[in-house]
């Protein structure tokens, strides 16, 4: 009756549950001697490390009570951080129509696309701060060169999001308005447009979030808004009213989410 | 019903095709398409049913060969227009196509609208600012293609019988001098498609304008056909009335080898 | 089937189409409306000045022509080396936001954490991370820790525990109950639910999002140098400062391709691990 094996054997490596294959291993270490080796790098020391706490305590120490004596100058910022974001958007919507349009396969010939995928491409890698740096040095300072700069940022997200839209729609629809003799514009208006508008309005609100979010950040470098407030408060190290300035800025930031998705509920996109 | 302002006529001639350079799908099809009645091009798949049909229209572009159409008094052919002149000419081409292709997310209404957008400007297009009368005409096909209720209805929300209708209604609100369309009830069930076949017929009378079609049933050509062209490998292969269509017709079109090649 | 004749005397009443009902139109209407108020406010009061903008353009080319021809050699002098840098802020900060995200996604998940105040919290720790800019992160982390990189690895992290720690707590609430339900009948204790059945579920998600966030954070953090927190933004603030353009142009450059390389990187992981 000796049909079960009374001596037990441990179960074979291979077998065993949940264990790490050799090459999840691998990584770890490499990531955790990756990260060993970057710190050296930045001569990051426990000592330097308990300063830097030590430090912080401070900070927040003279950050707290926020200073409230500032509220004009707050509310210049705020404004103008708003009226960027607004125009901005506007303008950077209303270009990323047509661009989206001459970047999408199935709507104009390979040559046009090429060129106008590249444009986008360009405005994307970009970081906003970059180019409002660059059109500071050419417009000058003040928001002007932060709305330049934004636009460049839509143009790059939302042109792309929408050829890529564009590129998806079906070919079928847009034939039978072909066929009836329409011109261009007109196919473009019954046969692509109500096919992708829905999603533009999305990217658009979004994108209205995203330059919300940008624009207090671009006065650091002199292009208007609220950042530069910011920036002169850390330089005279009036930490309390960057406290203040912290505090709207984050209070804005999430009204207008809160805004935006309402206002995308409400359209149905 | 008041006949379309043109009543148009086709004269094919020597029409040649290749998607790929020596490999002809239509090989020299010579045909002549006037007066009223319905005609059903008939054929194995790929022989070029489909492609024939979209070279009148443009949506493939001939190798060689004429395409003339005559509307209005002039005479054009429709293998050598370009850009304006032709979107100018396919105001007067209605098509219907095999899976309806509306516009999903617009009405029913405006679905029939499109028809009449090569004769209006963006500008009012995207204000839908169409002249009064393409609306009334719009309300007065809904009602004879039994419609009535569904003008605001998004276009997909119907069933593939009533979209189909759409599309024939799209097409009829060109006013068209000549009626296509490619396989227009290969999508549908057997009742709906003798529906759809008898609403194409019946309208093409009514008009005083040719109608062709695309088909794949022989027996819904047959009984539903004023005229029956046959092809096969690229050929013209039959063509007459549908009651001369013998067996023997059928076995050169479907079962003889040519279409095997 | 012809169409119905119309009896004597009978008032053909015109059908008006109407192409949005009511309500729709005064939706419309005051959504325009508060566009185009916006619009024109922020126009109207806006310190822009005419001139300038008339002017841009030439001034851009004006720019663009001081930039050429660009400066290569300033590449293996300097940009080299800041670029480096700037890389390994961008992943140790990422990999640095994991120890906070994680456990922040984890309270703010709805269906692991059942404490409302919890969530809550968590919730408003993630917002604020998020609504506070890298740069503006950057500035803090300098006047902590001194201008370096390390004060720019902390920025990234910072706020790379908003991103990461919201959609990973997303991707916890929209994972499946059954697996979770047969742990718990087993008698699973609650760290033993999450690692052997949320985890299993999330990691495509929570991968991805870590990867999107190193493509995003490769970008920002190549402009944090510009308030002292190391990396290429230091030899692109030094370079603008001292109006050497053709530099400038060189770092524009390699900053271009690095971010390029960095999607490619990232589209290529993709297609092969996820």
């Amino acid at each position: 009756m000796d049909a079960v094996n009374t001596t037990r054997t441990p179960a074979p490596r291979a077998m065993r549950a949940f264990a790490w294959s050799g090459t999840q291993k691998a990584v770890l270490l490499a990531v955790l001697a990756y990260s060993v080796y970057v710190i050296a790098q930045m001569d990051l020391s426990w000592a330097r490390l308990s300063t830097g706490v030590h430090q912080g305590a401070r900070f927040l120490g003279r950050m707290v009570p926020p200073d409230l004596s500032k509220m004009d100058v707050l509310w210049e910022g705020i404004r103008e951080t708003l009226q960027i974001a607004v125009l901005a958007t506007f303008a950077g919507v209303a270009l990323s129509l047509p661009v989206g349009l001459l970047a999408a396969r199935n709507m104009v010939p390979g040559y046009v696309r090429t060129a106008a995928r590249g444009l986008i491409a360009v405005c994307r890698s970009l970081h906003p701060v970059i180019t409002a740096i660059l059109f500071v040095k050419a417009v000058g300072f003040g928001p002007l060169a932060g709305i330049l700069a934004l636009v460049v940022a839509t143009v790059g997200f939302v042109g792309k999001l929408f050829a890529d839209a564009i590129e998806e729609i079906s070919p079928k629809q847009i034939e039978a308005v072909r066929a009836t003799g329409a011109s261009f514009a007109n196919v473009v208006l019954f046969g692509v447009l109500p096919q992708v508008m829905g999603r533009f309005v999305g990217f658009a609100t979004y994108q209205l979030d995203s330059n919300l979010r940008n624009s207090t950040m671009v006065g650091i470098v002199g292009a208007g808004g609220i950042g530069g407030a910011l920036f002169s408060a850390f330089l005279r190290f009036e930490y309390s009213f960057v406290c203040t300035i912290l505090a709207t800025v984050i209070a804005i930031i999430v009204v207008g989410e809160i805004v935006v998705n309402a206002t995308r509920k409400a359209l149905h996109v | 019903m008041t006949p379309s302002l043109h009543a148009g006529s086709l004269h094919i001639q020597q029409l040649v095709k290749e998607y790929r350079p020596g490999v002809p799908v239509l090989k020299s099809i010579d045909l002549r398409i006037d007066g009223t009645g319905l005609t059903s091009i008939i054929g194995p798949s790929g022989t070029g049913k489909s492609t024939l049909i979209r070279c009148i229209n443009r949506l493939v572009d001939p190798t060689a060969g004429q395409i003339w159409l005559d509307v209005a008094g002039e005479r054009l052919d429709m293998a050598q227009l370009h850009g304006r002149a032709l979107r100018r000419s396919r105001r007067h081409i209605g098509m219907v196509f095999q899976e309806y292709n509306l516009v999903e997310r617009l009405t029913v209404m405006e679905n029939l609208l499109t028809g009449r957008l090569g004769y209006l400007s963006a500008w009012k297009a995207w204000r839908r600012k169409f002249p009064a009368e393409d609306f009334e005409r719009a309300y007065q096909l809904l009602d004879v293609i039994g419609l009535g209720s569904f003008a605001h209805q998004r276009a997909d929300a119907l069933s593939g019988g009533q979209r189909q209708r759409v599309g024939i209604a799209r097409a009829l609100m060109q006013q068209p001098a000549i009626l296509l369309a490619d396989e227009p009830t290969s999508s549908l069930d057997p009742k709906t498609s003798v529906e759809i076949i008898q609403l194409l017929r019946e309208q093409g009378r009514e008009r005083g304008i040719p109608v062709i079609v695309n088909i794949h049933d022989v027996e819904l050509a047959r009984r539903h056909s004023d005229r029956i062209v046959g092809m096969t490998g690229g050929h013209v292969v039959y063509d007459g009335p549908p009651a001369g269509l013998t067996d023997a017709h059928l076995q050169t079109i479907y079962g003889g080898q040519a279409w095997m090649q | 089937m012809s169409s119905p004749a119309l009896l004597p005397g009978a008032a053909a009443a015109p059908r008006q189409w109407q192409r949005f009902s009511l309500g729709q139109r005064l939706l419309r209407y005051a959504v325009t409306l508060l566009i185009v108020w916006a619009v024109v406010q922020s126009a109207r009061t806006v310190e822009v000045i005419p001139e300038f903008l008339a002017d841009a353009p030439e001034q851009m080319v004006d720019m663009l022509q001081r930039m050429w021809p660009v400066d290569w050699s300033h590449y293996p002098a300097v940009v080299h080396a800041a670029l480096v840098e700037t890389l390994h802020m961008a992943t140790l900060g990422t990999l640095l936001s994991l120890a906070l995200a994680i456990p922040l996604g984890l309270l703010v998940a709805g269906n692991v954490t059942r404490n409302r105040a919890l969530n809550l919290a968590a919730r408003v720790v993630l917002v604020a991370s998020r609504s506070v800019n890298s740069l503006v992160w950057a500035l803090l982390f300098v006047a902590i820790f001194g201008p370096g990189p390390l004060a720019g690895m902390f920025a990234i992290a910072f706020r790379s525990v908003g991103f990461v720690g919201k959609l990973l707590g997303e991707a916890i609430e929209q994972a499946p109950r059954g697996p979770i339900e047969a742990l718990q009948a087993a008698g699973a204790s609650t760290s033993a639910q999450i690692w052997y059945g949320y985890w299993p579920q999330v990691k495509p998600a929570f991968w991805s999002v870590v990867l999107l966030r190193w493509d995003i954070n490769v970008r920002e953090s190549g402009v944090l140098g510009l308030v002292g927190a190391g990396g290429i933004g230091v030899a692109l603030d030094t370079a603008l400062n001292l109006f050497q353009w053709t530099q400038v142009a060189v770092i524009l450059i390699a900053v271009f391709a690095v971010v390029v390389l960095a999607e490619l990187v990232v589209t290529q992981v993709r297609k092969r691990v996820l």
